[in-house]
């Protein structure tokens, strides 16, 4: 069992990164890691130069670029779970074969989030670093608290994982259209885990969604654990300690790691019975 | 020399293209172009669930930086730059997967060799793509813009209707043309127009200003993104559309509307002659519709 989960997901790691890298030249695969999340972190960069002038002394700036930057990460690990499942069954048509072969297909699809992990890393580390050098994100590496900021990491990406594979699993039995459903997840999120602005501002019936969200509470202690002392200045989660947050983080990691299990059982009989295994959307 | 002249056998080099059959005449120029538009307006009716998405993900996206604005606690009229924006990235998303990568869609499909074998022009068949386009992205548009301006409540004080139009209308052609020329360039691209495509959303939303008044850039850098025609499209919209654009222009307004009939006129023509290579290509090399590349 554990033989079959370790070569199911190292053998998907592999596939893929070919799949992700091998289509172009490493300088175009750099060029579009790249250019894509920092063009939306510029976005924002620029609409606050608009309307502030040349300061980025205002708290909104760092919030805002920090939690545009980590975001990378649920597009990357959540979203490219769920193209995982498109991508072999639309597109190079090979979900069947991976069905009837001896793999675990929640590791397989697991271990194809990894690629999309390292190259959502690449684009994180150098908008990051674009934003300290260039763009005076007041984030100083040295004061930056490392372990909370390490486990908080784990914590998101593993949640990120179990939310993806629920997401690939129900994209399984999607016939129309299949492509927006991770999308509009990943848009929904933005919009909602208060990671451009704070949910503060969302109407009030929207607020208990954000809270009811682990992206929330992973993007303000990844900002916390940047930031230092100035994240206090962001009043949304002003009266939560790290601890706190760090628990609600992890329950919610666990809740959706048990849904992830039952969605992708039920999901996946579902799409065995209605022949959806190898269906053609034609997308 | 060519990439395709080194690549054909030199006794091949002196031979002339052999002629394509094109019917010629407006009548069937404008019949393609209908045979064309038809599909897609009737086919994007068929699909609901796309049409949603396509107005619902650029909404959330505008409703995102609608309250980053209100967060900066910005003049009003940045919000209603954030719903025009958002309004317009449905035609900038129509231009790079409907008309850019269509081509290189209809040749994974095995569409491209009968467009190639048909009497029809070419450049028929894209005009009748991007008018079908148009059609459906305008009323997306339209869904953003309405749904925007009743939400966020975005003050527009219209201050020319003539010159509205004009720069709406020359920014399409432009846009339009500069689909065209993609969609005959993307005929190059294998595996990778998809990440290509991709990778020309966020980066144009930045460099064209869409979200921002590109007065923020400086002028260099304003004049140099000038070349894509959403940028002083959206430019010029915004000083027409709200009280305080002009203050916040990059070019007077008849200036801009000089430069986008230039990259009209430009974009069109750099098309005709791109999708002209292309045929060449296509029956010169026999490697257009090949799937493999």
């Amino acid at each position: 069992m554990l033989q079959t989960f370790n070569r199911s997901f190292r053998t998907a790691a592999w596939l893929g990164w070919q799949v992700e890298s091998n289509w172009t030249d490493p300088l175009l695969f750099f060029a579009f890691s790249v250019l894509k999340p920092v063009s939306s972190v510029l976005i924002l960069v620029f609409m606050y130069h608009a309307v502030a002038g040349a300061g980025s002394d205002a708290p909104i700036y760092a919030y805002i670029f920090l939690g545009n930057a980590f975001y990378i990460y649920v597009g990357a690990v959540m979203a490219g779970t769920s193209y995982a499942i498109l991508d072999d069954r639309e597109r190079y048509r090979t979900l069947k074969y991976l069905y009837i072969a001896p793999i675990a297909m929640p590791m397989y699809l697991l271990g194809r989030a990894v690629a999309r992990f390292v190259v959502g890393t690449l684009a994180v580390v150098i908008t990051l670093l674009v934003g300290i050098f260039f763009l005076n994100v007041p984030v100083n590496l040295l004061t930056v608290d490392w372990p909370l900021f390490g486990l908080t990491l784990a914590l998101g990406i593993i949640c990120l994982s179990f939310m993806g594979l629920a997401l690939g699993a129900w994209t399984l039995t999607i016939r129309n259209e299949p492509w927006f459903l991770g999308d509009a997840v990943a848009a929904s999120l933005y919009l909602f885990s208060g990671a451009i602005f704070p949910i503060t501002l969302l109407p009030g019936w929207l607020q208990p969604l954000a809270y009811g969200l682990p992206v929330t509470y992973w993007l303000e202690l990844l900002r916390r654990a940047t930031l230092g002392p100035n994240a206090a200045a962001f009043p949304t989660f002003a009266a939560w300690s790290n601890g706190q947050l760090l628990a609600a983080l992890t329950g919610l990691t666990l809740a959706f790691g048990l849904l992830a299990a039952l969605a992708f059982r039920f999901f996946d009989r579902l799409a065995r019975e209605r022949g959806l295994i190898d269906a053609q959307s034609n997308f | 020399m060519s990439i395709v002249d080194r690549q054909l056998p030199t006794e091949n080099r002196q031979l002339p293209a052999a002629p394509r059959q094109v019917i010629h005449g407006w009548r069937y120029f404008l019949r393609t172009v209908w045979a064309r538009a038809y599909p897609r307006i009737i086919g994007q009716q068929r699909e609901p669930a796309w049409v949603f998405f396509e107005t619902f993900l650029p909404f959330l996206a505008t409703v995102g930086y609608v309250y980053v604005y209100r967060a900066m606690e910005a003049p009003e009229e940045f919000v209603g730059f954030a719903v025009m924006g958002g309004a317009m990235t449905a035609f900038w998303l129509n231009v790079m997967w409907s008309m850019a990568t269509q081509l290189y869609w209809d040749k994974e499909q095995g569409n491209l060799p009968l467009y190639i074998m048909s009497p029809a022009s070419l450049m028929a068949i894209l005009l009748g793509m991007a008018l079908g386009g148009m059609l459906a992205t305008s009323l997306r548009a339209a869904i953003i813009l309405v749904l925007g301006t009743w939400l966020f409540q975005v003050p527009f004080a219209i201050s020319n209707y003539l010159q509205l139009f004009a720069v709406f209308l020359l920014t399409m052609t432009a846009l339009y043309g500069l689909g065209m020329l993609f969609g005959s360039l993307f005929l190059l691209f294998g595996r990778n127009a998809w990440q290509i495509s991709q990778m020309m959303q966020e980066p144009i939303y930045f460099i064209s200003g869409f979200y921002f008044p590109i007065e923020t850039f400086g002028f260099a850098v304003a004049l140099a993104a000038a070349i894509l025609p959403l940028t002083l499209g959206m430019d010029a919209m915004r000083q027409l559309t709200f009280a305080n654009g002009p203050a916040l222009g990059f070019l007077s307004v008849e200036i801009e509307i000089g430069i986008l009939l230039l990259l009209a006129v430009g974009f069109v023509s750099a098309a005709k002659l791109a999708l002209d290579r292309m045929e060449w290509r296509a029956r010169y090399e026999g490697t257009l519709s090949d799937r493999r590349k």
